[in-house]
């Protein structure tokens, strides 16, 4: 169960990877074991506005569909359009391949209040 | 045989037959004929399949071989009252006075059906102790939907609607409950179940305020057992202002032992598919007729049939929340459950939920030390197994469990439902089955937790005796082909 | 036990268990008797007094239903000229025949598809065939009728657009507006019922036309289609596939959205019901539709071969795309439909795949012809005319010397159903008129029975 220390998470298992005034966002490694085969990715358009603590989108597998919450708020600046075609690099690729949305924070102090690695391990089963 | 005709699913009728071919004739136009409308208004081509009438008996009845119902063999599916399926109740509905009546007919011209639905609505009136019947719905979830608009005119006409906009829903319930609630305007407070498997009453008590229109409640519930103090439930929603709505889905159990109305339900809808014995057809048709107090008769769903004196008519109740279908109802399926309860009477449908509860609680009684069983028993119509120790233990899940039941020759129960059981494997015998077909059930159940605890691969091969094996349902899911398209060449 | 009929303590023929298997099984229970099955019932409530008529054997209750269809006028010879969406068609005789097979009519919703493959695959043809004959890319495994399926697709229109309001044009099936209005109160949607596409505005999510309209006519559905997207709704047509045979697909048309009503071609008039309800769209609103859809997938391992090796997988078909379904996103579902109408669904496949392209052409011209011929005949009777409507299908208005009330009351005198009385609309050429439908089963004798009763009610006989 991969949980990567370069970025920081939600308690609802998103990720976000923060560059500057921009962040990446996707879900987590355990969030895709979880879900099992992804399906579809239901996610917002360019220039949709995002509110921490709001859906933004929504991950299907075959016998689920499960929200996505966003971390922060601000402007979705890019959508990963490969999803469209391979909504399986969620499940191979959760950290890279599989980024969903990428936005500019209003407040790039928001992405501090997220869960750390280590804290984010923390709240997953033993 | 070619690989091409093992495979014969990649051949639809499409891509059968031949040029020319025709499956039936068409009578030739004696007169002389009108122009045709111009031709930008009409189709220049049309592709479908062209079968002469031998291989298009051949291909349906070679797909029907593919197929197991019930007069195959043993279906219990929790929930859905797979029971027998009277002949009688078919040749009936194919009289030719009743299948090819038109609906817009004169009244006089159809009283044998209007009368027979007329009777129908009493039956189902005394059955369920309620004050009035609509048959219109086509399936449960449509009754739902009438039910809930029903209830939401009601409040509308006491000027409480725009206070009262949510709909409390048991965890326990079926998904149609709480699509139906969103689908007529309300929100969803989901009730939690209490360890004993019926709701948690202090929640509901919590929850029930002047913001609330109604309690939506499977009685009883989709766990196979009964809705505590049901009465006084009601009692309490009445109190706080607002509507039971009953879901009846599960009525097999209390055929003529308790009705509904005597409870204080407000409005209820049947499955006339489950209880009363009409065929599935595979995913219908079925029909949904709804069932409500004196109060609520006026927002019946239209039409309703009603004694003229001299007449049986079709009228629209005074305050109806108007027509669920542009015709009728479900006629033919409405004939079928007529003939059925004219088969058994009051003693009849008694004899039904009293054998569909001694059937699964002899399952229950018979398996009860191979699977675990969160909500315990005894149980009403149906018990609800858990797959848990099984995944636990041994790595297999209640998904090859059912898997496996096909090999054993039967159609696996009810899977993942309710929700609140984990790993559910929700079984409902019906009274349909014989003794002998109940204890042959319960060996196979056995015998597959003995595979499991064996480490059996036979489990995750599972089926091998089908037409088919294990479907990749995440390729279809992700790369839907919805259908056909000619083949490359 | 007593049984409903016959024997003392002989089971009822549709339940097993005599008293012997009672015992049995109340023994394994540790119980002594049957009624305490239902111990967890409140007390007070068991028992409740029912009337029901006493139960009668198989033989009885024929007898009795054969008296009740009997009851109803033989449409075999009463003339009969109703139409206004239901229609009685030409159904195959393969049509019953294979539909009455147990395996596809005692089959429930296929979940377990390995042994669904029948009522999967079939599914997917009919889903093939309404694709066909729509224009349309997708298509759902079939609603409850035209109605429910028009209302659901105004609904989709609404998530689509986020606008609240869908436009009805007329002239349109009266059922079908009421059903639209049932459902508009749910989500809270204002119907306008409009007479013309000029009525459009930005405010809609969709119009929907009737094909052909309620009062017969043949529209040009292109027009209604661009007139829609100008003012950025979608374009929903609510279409009789028989009619389809010969008419130009909506979705060659440019329609966003098709539904049609199955039953007549597929299990007969019936008073209405069962019916099946076409549902097929762009692939652009194909995560918005309701109701199921069948996939094609293959297997996930090939079947065992004779020297152990694993064979190719095979093609097998699948419930799909469930997340949009009311299992899964429960109140965030497009819909709330669980059951369908699946046997009807496969009657209406078989029938319209037994025609064959040249077969549904055939007799929706045959159809065609033959209203129109009687159209001619009625038309050219002193005192009577046809409303002018342009082009159109089965359906026309009859205008004659007495109010159309009166004249159907005389043909029904003469035990002729002349056609629905539509002289209360507002459309000018309904005033005074009866809608009269004439179809390709019509018996040609019924015709001119018809003929000559209209031609003795003008004369004042």
């Amino acid at each position: 169960m991969e949980i990567r220390d370069d970025r920081r998470y939600t308690s609802e298992h998103e990720w976000l990877l923060l560059d500057g005034a921009e962040g990446t966002i996707g879900i987590s490694d355990y969030a895709q074991d979880e879900l099992g085969d992804v399906v579809y990715v239901a996610l917002p358009a360019v220039g949709a506005r995002m509110t921490a603590g709001a859906t933004f989108g929504e991950v299907e597998s075959v016998k689920t569909v499960s929200e996505l919450f966003a971390p922060v708020t601000g402007e979705v600046v890019a959508v990963n359009e490969a999803l469209r075609d391979h909504p399986e690099h969620v499940n191979a690729s959760p950290y890279d391949d599989g980024w969903m949305v990428r936005v500019r924070l209003d407040d790039p102090a928001q992405a501090a209040a997220l869960l750390d690695a280590a804290a984010y391990r923390a709240t997953l089963p033993a | 045989m070619s690989a091409r005709e093992q495979d014969f699913g990649a051949r639809l009728a499409f891509d059968r037959g031949a040029p020319g071919r025709r499956g039936v004739d068409v009578p030739r136009f004696e007169g002389v004929p009108h122009a045709l409308p111009d031709a930008s208004l009409l189709r220049t081509s049309l592709r479908l399949p062209e079968l002469s009438q031998p291989e298009l008996v051949r291909y349906y009845t070679a797909l029907s071989d593919r197929n197991y119902g019930v007069d195959s063999g043993t279906y219990p599916l929790g929930s859905c009252t797979m029971k027998y399926n009277p002949k009688l109740n078919e040749a009936v509905a194919a009289l030719s006075g009743f299948a090819e009546a038109h609906p817009l007919s004169s009244p006089l011209d159809v009283q044998g059906t209007l009368e027979t639905l007329f009777e129908l609505q009493a039956a189902l009136a005394q059955i369920t102790g309620m004050a009035g019947v609509g048959l219109a719905p086509a399936a449960g979830a449509h009754g739902e939907l009438a039910g809930i608009l029903m209830i939401k005119r009601a409040l509308e006409d006491r000027g409480e609607l725009e206070r009262r906009r949510r709909v409390l829903v048991p965890d326990s319930a079926h998904g149609t409950n709480p699509a139906t609630a969103a689908m007529a305007g309300f929100t969803v407070t989901q009730i939690p179940s209490a360890p004993d498997g019926s709701m948690d009453h202090e929640v509901l008590e919590r929850e029930l305020d002047d913001t609330v229109a109604a309690l939506m409640v499977t009685e009883p519930n989709t766990l196979g057992l009964w809705e505590r103090d049901i009465d006084e439930v009601a009692a309490k929603v009445h109190a706080a202002g607002a509507y039971v709505y009953g879901d009846g889905a599960n009525l097999n159990a209390i055929l003529g032992q308790v009705r509904f109305g005597d409870l204080g339900f407000d409005v209820v809808h049947l499955n006339l598919h489950k209880s009363f014995s009409t065929p599935h057809g595979g995913g219908g048709p079925g029909a949904g007729p709804v069932c409500c107090s004196a109060e609520l008769l006026p927002y019946l769903p239209a039409p309703v049939v009603v004694n003229g004196g001299e007449v049986y008519l079709l009228e629209r109740p005074e305050r109806s929340i108007g027509q669920m279908q542009q015709f009728h109802g479900n006629v033919g399926v409405l004939l079928r459950a007529y003939t059925y309860i004219r088969s058994l009477g009051l003693e009849g449908l008694r004899e039904i939920s009293t054998n569909a509860a001694l059937n699964a609680n002899y399952l229950w009684a018979l398996v009860r030390d191979a699977y675990d069983l969160p909500y315990g028993g005894p149980v009403l119509h149906e018990v609800v197994f858990s797959g848990a120790r099984q995944r636990r233990e041994h790595d297999v899940r209640t998904y090859d469990i059912a898997k496996r039941l096909i090999d054993y020759g039967f159609h696996p129960p009810t899977v993942y439902f309710p929700l609140i059981v984990d790993e559910a494997l929700m079984i409902e015998p019906t009274e349909s089955e014989s003794r002998e077909s109940v204890e042959a059930l319960a060996a196979a159940l056995v015998a597959i937790a003995e595979e499991a605890a064996r480490g059996d691969e036979a489990l995750h091969d599972a089926p091998v005796t089908a037409p088919i094996g294990r479907l990749d349902e995440t390729a279809a899911a992700r790369r839907p082909i919805l259908r056909w398209a000619p083949r490359e060449a | 036990m007593t049984s409903a009929t016959g024997a003392e303590g002989a089971p009822h023929p549709y339940v097993p268990a005599t008293e012997a298997d009672t015992r049995i099984m109340l023994d394994r229970l540790g119980l002594t008797s049957t009624a305490q099955l239902f111990d967890a019932l409140p007390a007070d409530h068991r028992d409740p007094s029912i009337e029901l008529p006493p139960a009668l054997a198989e033989a009885e209750v024929l007898r009795l239903m054969r008296s009740r269809a009997a009851m109803n006028a033989d449409a075999l010879t009463r003339p009969s000229f109703l139409g206004a969406g239901a229609y009685r068609r030409a159904i195959p005789s393969i049509v019953p025949y294979l539909i009455s097979r147990s395996e596809f009519m005692t089959a429930y919703t296929p979940y377990q598809p390995e042994i669904s493959q029948g009522t999967l695959q079939s599914a997917f043809e009919y889903q093939s065939v309404v694709c066909e004959l729509t224009g349309m890319d997708v298509s759902n495994t079939g609603l409850y009728d035209v109605a429910s399926a028009t209302a659901e697709a105004c609904l989709l229109a609404v998530r689509s657009t986020g606008r609240r309001a869908v436009a009805l044009l007329e002239p349109m099936h009266p059922g079908t507006i009421d059903v639209v209005r049932t459902y508009a109160y749910g989500a809270g949607v204002s119907v306008d019922v409009v007479r013309g596409v000029d009525e459009l505005d930005a405010v809609h999510a969709c119009v929907v036309v009737q094909q052909p309209d309620f009062l017969g006519t043949i529209h040009d559905v292109e027009a209604v289609a661009n007139a829609a997207h100008a003012v950025g709704a979608l374009c929903v047509v609510a279409a009789d596939p028989f009619a389809l045979g010969l008419l130009r697909s909506p979705g060659d048309a440019g329609a966003d959205v098709v539904t049609g009503e199955g039953r007549d071609l597929a299990f007969g008039t019936q008073f209405g019901g069962p019916s099946v309800g076409l549902f097929a769209a762009r692939e652009a609103h194909l995560r918005q539709m309701p109701g199921r859809i069948v996939g094609q997938t293959r297997e996930l391992h090939g079947p065992r071969e004779a020297d152990g090796s694993e064979g190719a997988p095979r093609t097998g078909y699948v419930l799909t795309l469930q997340a949009r379904e009311q299992f899964i996103r429960r109140e965030r579902a497009t819909s709330n439909v669980s059951t369908g109408q699946s046997l009807v669904a496969l009657a209406f496949t078989i029938a319209v795949q037994a025609y064959g392209p040249h077969g549904m052409r055939e007799a929706a011209t045959l159809c065609y012809q033959r209203a129109h011929e009687a159209a001619a005949r009625i038309g050219a009777l002193p005192g009577y005319d046809i409303a002018e409507r342009g082009p159109w299908f089965q359906e026309f208005l009859v205008r004659g010397p007495l109010p159309a009330r009166e004249i159907l009351a005389a043909l029904e005198v003469r035990g002729i159903a002349g056609g629905l009385d539509v002289s209360g609309r507002d459309e000018e050429a309904a005033q005074d008129a009866f809608l009269c439908c004439v179809t390709d089963t019509t018996p040609p004798e019924h015709v001119d029975a018809l003929v000559e009763a209209l031609a003795e009610i003008g004369a004042g006989r």
